[in-house]
């Protein structure tokens, strides 16, 4: 782990933040920093606020109209709430990849090129099939569909589907990638394949991952944030919060006693 | 039920337990019955329904009609040859006496015979004019030439010949003679006398004489009412219902925009044709009887069906494909138009058909704004006056004369033709364009 060693560079930081559904308060006043090319897991029980806090980071809260974010998050030291930020251009920068897998209702090719075209990231057909191709190397799932591309997204297996999702997400060339228990909906080979290729993404991206799975935060994040009830309660490097975690909350919960 | 609990001094094997499975089953099987039973219900009044129109109307679509050699004789249409000079006397010509001179041939009468020409003369339709006419104008090489044309016969013998009067009653009560009766038969034997697929009721326009009334410009004023509709209910129902659905904020102000629009929804449709006559016709000006302020009202009649059934199909696009459009960064527009409206576009088709189904079978709001009116002449635009299909019905059902009776069902007919066509296009169209996600 001599990457640990180097002081990593914040990518996206949150200062008190704090999140309200209604008159329902969701976050607490939160500071957490995600460093880039890491893979951040956030654990804690259901109900915690973990999705809240993960949609916060490309303001998909923006489309519940109950949410309210107060306090200050940044990409690359920029307020991503400034009414100067364009939040398709953050969504551009910042992908996200759903619990539930959920391809659009056309080919595995349209299903990709689609981002790139809105962002005009492609001159001309032969850039979008290079694009394709890549994307879907990048998701582990070209030799899958090398030969199907026109077939509908819908059509494949769950964990192909997800793949697609991640493949889709990349396709943009965002900085940031955000998962939301992505391997929730798969079953332990797709989940292993999704886990390789999240090790594989972080050399190119940033990433934060919620999952529910001790182990899988284990195998694949470097640093780990504990939510509960709507607080952090400690974020420290993966091994530490495993090995030798500073609160008790983080020790009970890691170890199955309550959650 | 303990009871049902195995005890020491009982011998059960396997514990079972009444977990109510048979009136669980009797239940299913009573509501099985239930349904079967709506559904026949529903089925024996609809064959009734058909039964009963088919029955009456199907005698419309054949049409009573007299074969004759026709010979366009210059010396009763233009005696004095001056049709160069003045056109109007090819139009104002005396057409009927050639065909009655033709049937006089063929039936042997003596032309001076008095009462066997007046009997002959009225087993022919006054309806021959124009048809002859027509020939003649479209034709004019036909002049003194003679030609074999089925001319149609008069209403009186095309009722005689589809039962419709009594024949037993006293000759002085009946509408058709013995005398004639007896030409008709001759008529007959020779094959010169037999009903012909009516193309006439399909293309004429009203006429006080059965046998040349037609839904011809009820067709086309219908036709172009349903174009109004679609033209302007549509582009405005969608764009209404995207906006409040997709873009519009969720407050009280939409809360009571969404109630009015389901209000609107069943509002009777005779309120439409009063709004209609107050403000296209006295406010704006526009033409009585036009199909363009019956294709306005009808609009405003199918708006809100519209806009119901295109919210209920956005409502029915998933949220997680709306959440995978705007995670790739698409602007809320491009979400709306490339993924949420395309999946919604089967419910939108269905729902605009059924709104068109509905406004064509409309009849109350049309006759508010005069649309029940005696229009001979097919409608050029659609600010020529005319007719509608359910219309021309409700005028042919009040019309006295027997023969009418006749095509008031073959009208309906035609209009659940119409129907039926636009039901199966819009089943076609949604299995076509439906998708699983
Ligand atoms: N759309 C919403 N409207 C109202 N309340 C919400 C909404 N989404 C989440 N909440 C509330 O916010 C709190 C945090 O929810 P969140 O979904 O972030 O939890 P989570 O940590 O992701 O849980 P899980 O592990 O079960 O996914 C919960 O109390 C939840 O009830
Ligand atoms: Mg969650």
């Amino acid at each position: 782990m001599n990457d640990e060693s180097k002081t990593p560079k914040v990518k996206m930081a949150g200062k008190g933040v704090e999140v309200f559904y209604g008159a329902k308060q969701a976050i607490n006043g939160i500071d957490l920093e995600v460093y880039e090319r890491q893979v951040t897991a956030l654990i804690g029980p259901s109900g915690c606020g973990k999705s809240t806090y993960l949609r916060c980071l490309n303001r998909m809260n923006d489309t519940i109209d109950i949410c309210k974010v107060k306090g200050l998050l940044t990409l690359d030291g920029e307020d991503i709430y400034d009414p100067n930020i364009d939040v398709v251009e953050l969504r551009a920068r910042v992908g996200m990849v759903f619990q539930k897998p959920n391809p659009f209702p056309k080919s595995i090719y349209e299903n990709i090129t689609y981002g790139p075209r809105i962002h005009g990231l492609a001159k001309s057909k032969a850039d979008l099939d290079v694009i394709v191709e890549k994307s879907l190397r990048g998701a582990g799932l070209w030799e899958e569909v090398k030969d199907r591309l026109l077939e509908p997204g819908t059509g494949l297996s769950g964990g192909q589907q997800q793949r697609l999702c991640i493949a889709r997400a990349i396709a943009v060339q965002p900085e940031v990638i955000l998962m939301d228990e992505p391997c929730s909906a798969l079953d332990p080979i797709a989940t292993a394949i999704v886990e390789e290729l999240i090790g594989e993404l972080r050399e190119q991206y940033t990433i934060v991952i919620v999952t529910h799975s001790m182990q899988q935060a284990a195998r694949v994040s470097q640093r780990t944030a504990m939510f509960h009830l709507g607080d952090l309660v400690e974020v420290d490097d993966t091994e530490t919060i495993f090995t030798n975690p500073s609160e008790k909350r983080t020790q009970d919960y890691i170890t199955g006693r309550f959650g | 039920m303990a009871d049902t609990f195995p005890t020491d001094n009982n011998t059960v094997a396997p514990r079972r337990r009444d977990i109510g499975l048979k009136q669980r089953y009797a239940a299913e099987r009573r509501f099985q019955l239930y349904g079967k039973l709506a559904i026949a219900f529903g089925l024996f009044f609809l064959a009734l329904l058909l039964w009963t129109v088919v029955s009456k109307g199907y005698t419309a679509f054949l049409q009573t009609s007299i074969n004759l050699d026709i010979t366009f004789d210059e010396t009763v249409i233009d005696p004095k040859n001056e049709r160069n000079e003045n056109p109007m006397k090819l139009l104002t010509a005396n057409y009927p006496k050639l065909a009655e001179a033709a049937l006089y041939q063929k039936l042997g009468i003596d032309p001076k015979d008095k009462a066997q020409t007046k009997a002959a003369d009225a087993l022919i339709s006054k309806g021959a004019r124009t048809q002859l006419r027509d020939m003649l104008v479209s034709n004019p090489d036909l002049m003194n030439k003679t030609q074999n044309v089925w001319v149609l016969a008069s209403g009186e013998v095309d009722s005689a010949i589809k039962g419709q009067f009594d024949l037993s009653v006293d000759e002085s009560r009946r509408k058709i003679k013995d005398n004639q009766l007896e030409m008709m038969d001759r008529l007959k034997a020779d094959g010169s006398l037999e009903g012909r697929f009516n193309t006439g009721l399909f293309t004429n326009g009203g006429s006080s004489r059965p046998e040349t009334a037609g839904v011809g410009v009820a067709i086309i004023g219908s036709a172009y009412m349903m174009l109004i509709v679609l033209l302007t209910s549509l582009p405005i129902g969608v764009a209404a219902s995207i906006y409040l659905e997709e873009f519009a904020p969720k407050n009280k102000l939409t809360d009571i925009i969404e109630v009015n629009i389901n209000n609107l929804a069943a509002v009777p449709s005779i309120v439409y044709g009063l709004l209609g006559l107050a403000v296209f016709i006295n406010f704006a000006g526009m033409p009585r009887s036009a199909s363009l302020v019956g294709g306005l009202v009808l609009s405003l009649m199918t708006l809100p069906t519209i806009i119901i059934a295109t919210r209920a199909a956005l409502k029915a696009v998933p949220p997680s494909i709306r959440a995978a459009a705007l995670g790739i960064g698409a602007s809320k527009n491009q979400m709306v138009f490339h993924h949420v409206l395309p999946l919604a576009a089967p419910g939108v088709l269905t729902g605009t058909i059924i709104g068109l189904a509905q406004a064509l079978g409309e009849t109350a709001p049309l006759l508010l704004i005069g649309m029940v009116a005696f229009v001979v002449d097919a409608p050029a635009t659609p600010l020529d006056p005319a007719t509608a299909l359910p219309v021309q019905i409700f005028m042919w059902a009040n019309e006295a004369e027997r023969a009418f009776v006749e095509r008031t069902s073959g009208a309906i007919i035609i209009l659940l033709a119409f129907l039926a066509v636009m039901n199966i296009t819009a089943i076609f169209l949604r299995r076509r364009f439906e998708r699983r996600w």
